[in-house]
């Protein structure tokens, strides 16, 4: 998507900056959460808010999902419009019958009657050496329970835009940052992290794929940071006079299932990159999707690169060996191109 | 002490409500005999109703109005009639119908209506946390309306109650927590759950007024609700309210309850809060024993009005199931 502004920005701070213009044009807007005050969110998602808006609407909380989550379901329902901040997706565990079993049903269960604009900001990912208990992406699964949008940003533009159609949507959204895009000074460098954001506000509708980069060989499917690393894979294999599209899903729920299939149609070949756990998972359903409506223009069996099944591991070659990266992305479109 | 009006009000909640609830109780067996299918009959799955526990709903929400938020259990309509709801839309969600409160998508532990700002929640303690966050929402924009939140004894040893307890007194919300202590969780009686006798005395350790209501009496109920909501609508902050009340029938249509003695169901209707209540105001002169007929009455014609509505609306469209996932 060409952005026609000079002006860069971190990811963390094209978030901030669309949840502040947001409190600034919504009275109802609200941010709550563990260290999202003082801290300016251990991400950086929220910098900035709290001198700007003051503690009655940054509102650092106990460490205590449960009752800040739940709050801000019934906030919700009462008229507000609140984020709140799960500091690592990996933190679920201690909150998530306020969210699947509340914030994701109420309206179902309402017959459309009660709306829960709730909008959950959570931290997602590895690569960094978190281990087991604060690497993981998840969005696999909670795109599983119907009843909530899942958002998950690659770069500093779609970020911010996609933080305001958030915040405006009356809908649950799962708001999900990758650790990696946000362009943190004290993670491993990554320049794609930093990029032209206009500074009037804009949405960028949910639910939209988006090609990061065209080309005519091979599909590229992919989400968050992977999408940098597909992008990285992408160049090298041009040189080899292989052109990967490489299609940004931006949102998981909903899927565009339209793009996927268009760019199948054209390419006739899709590789899947996931850094979520490969089984029952976003993976499957993008090759199903595919299988589904392109069927007859696939020219080799869809493939998957993903987090294999197992908890994540502590050290470094462990981990790594895990993940995908730009090495293993282009190895496997070599793989699908023969 | 409540006003005559006030006392007669509560008496003719407490009625319909009983007769609602022995009227569902009824209904909920049709088709389930002789033997017991959970799935069959007008109204499946399953059924829990609070028969004995009229007075806590009556003295609570005799202090609130609609704008006030209430949040209650996986046994709710007590609470949900007393504070307003509309009987003929809760007789049809419990029936599964398109004219009940969700379209028939709830269900009777999934009960929200908007016109009461009323939210219930099958999740034990789980619906503590959502009234926090409409307390909060009122502070916010400054209105002086309360969140109260209705919950079992059982409740109190998970840790949503502890977390609500401690955020809504942290941040001096406008709640008040009020606690059904009928004495059995399911199966499991509270003393073989619970470290402590009462759990208002678990107050203290949130720094927030905790009081105890030892006797299902409707006036003291009422007494300490209305201290309580009180308390809150200055902005003076939560307060918790246990009561120990009754549970007439089983956990759930169907529970044989071989858990409890024929002894202990004996006395239970013995000491039915409801007819004592009504004893006590004739004895008073704060009700005649006509008007107490005339309210019996008034209520029997009222239920079956709801049934009637429940049974002759239609169900939903089938495909409807696929609708309101997202607004």
């Amino acid at each position: 998507m060409a952005v026609e502004t000079q002006r860069l920005l971190t990811t963390s701070k094209a978030i901030s900056e669309a949840i502040a213009q947001e409190m600034e044009r919504d009275p109802r807007v609200f941010v709550m959460g563990e260290d999202i005050g003082v801290y300016g969110g251990i991400f950086g998602a929220t910098e900035g808010l709290l001198a700007k808006f003051g503690p009655e609407r940054v509102m650092d909380t106990p460490i205590s999902e449960t009752a800040f989550i739940g709050a801000a379901v019934g906030a919700a329902v009462s008229g507000m419009r609140p984020i709140a901040e799960l500091m690592f997706v990996d933190f679920f565990g201690v909150c998530m019958d306020q969210i699947y079993n509340h914030m994701a049903k109420i309206h179902y269960e309402s017959g459309g009657n009660v709306k829960v604009p709730v909008v959950i900001t959570t931290a997602i990912g590895g690569g960094y050496g978190d281990a087991a208990q604060h690497s993981q992406t998840l969005y696999g699964m909670f795109a599983h329970l119907p009843g909530m949008k899942i958002v998950v940003p690659s770069t500093p533009y779609d970020a911010k835009g996609l933080m305001i159609s958030a915040i405006r949507d009356d809908n649950p959204v799962i708001y999900m940052f990758h650790k990696g895009v946000m362009g943190l000074g004290w993670m491993t460098p990554n320049p794609r992290a930093t990029g032209p954001v206009p500074e009037e506000p804009y949405t960028i509708p949910i639910g939209k794929a988006d090609v990061k980069r065209e080309g005519r060989d091979v599909t590229v499917v992919t989400l968050s940071l992977m999408v940098h690393r597909a992008l990285d894979a992408a160049e090298d294999l041009a040189k080899e006079g292989i052109e990967a599209e490489v299609l940004d899903l931006r949102t998981v729920i909903p899927l565009d299932r339209e793009a996927i299939v268009e760019s199948v149609k054209k390419t006739h070949r899709l590789l899947v990159v996931d850094e979520d756990y490969r089984s029952f998972g976003l993976s499957g359903e993008v090759i199903t999707t595919a299988i589904e409506g392109a069927f007859d223009h696939l020219d080799a069996p869809p493939a998957r690169l993903a987090y294999p099944d197992v908890p994540i591991p502590y050290s470094r070659p462990l981990e790594q060996f895990c993940l995908p990266d730009r090495g293993k992305i282009a190895a496997a479109v070599r793989q699908l191109m023969s | 002490m409540p006003s005559d009006e006030t006392l007669r009000e509560m008496h003719h909640q407490m009625v319909r409500i009983r007769l609602f609830e022995e009227t569902i109780q009824k209904i909920y067996f049709e088709g389930k005999t002789p033997a017991f299918d959970i799935a069959a009959g007008p109204v499946p799955g399953e059924m829990h109703l609070a028969a004995g526990q009229e007075p806590v709903a009556a003295g609570v929400c005799a202090h609130l109005r609609p704008t006030d938020a209430v949040t209650a259990t996986h046994r709710p309509h007590h609470v949900a009639l007393a504070h307003g709801m509309d009987m003929k839309k809760l007789a049809a969600e419990i029936f599964g119908k398109d004219t009940g409160l969700g379209h028939g998508k709830g269900g009777h532990m999934h009960l929200f209506d908007p016109a009461t700002n009323f939210g219930c929640s099958g999740i034990i303690a789980e619906g503590m946390p959502t009234a926090v966050g409409h307390a909060l929402a009122f502070k916010k924009q400054g209105r002086d309306d309360v969140a109260v939140s209705f919950f079992g004894e059982g409740a109190a040893n998970q840790g949503a109650f502890h977390e609500s307890l401690n955020l809504a007194a942290l941040w001096t919300l406008p709640v008040v927590f009020v606690c059904e202590d009928n004495a059995w969780a399911i199966s499991v009686p509270k003393e073989k759950a619970t470290a402590i006798a009462n759990n208002s005395d678990r107050a203290a350790a949130y720094g927030i007024p905790g009081v105890l209501v030892p006797d299902n009496d409707p006036v003291a109920i009422y007494e300490a609700a209305g201290e309580a909501v009180a308390r809150a609508r200055r902005g003076a902050g939560p307060s918790l309210i246990e009561i120990k009340t009754d549970r007439l029938l089983g956990h759930f249509e169907g529970d044989p309850q071989a858990y409890r003695t024929k002894e202990e169901l004996a006395l239970l209707k013995e000491r039915d809060a409801l007819r004592a209540f009504e004893r006590r105001l004739i004895d008073a002169g704060s009700l005649t024993a006509a008007d107490a007929e005339a309210t019996w009455t008034r209520c029997r014609t009222e239920v079956d009005g709801a049934i009637e509505f429940a049974r002759t609306s239609p169900y939903p469209e089938p495909a409807a199931a696929l609708q309101h996932v997202f607004a």
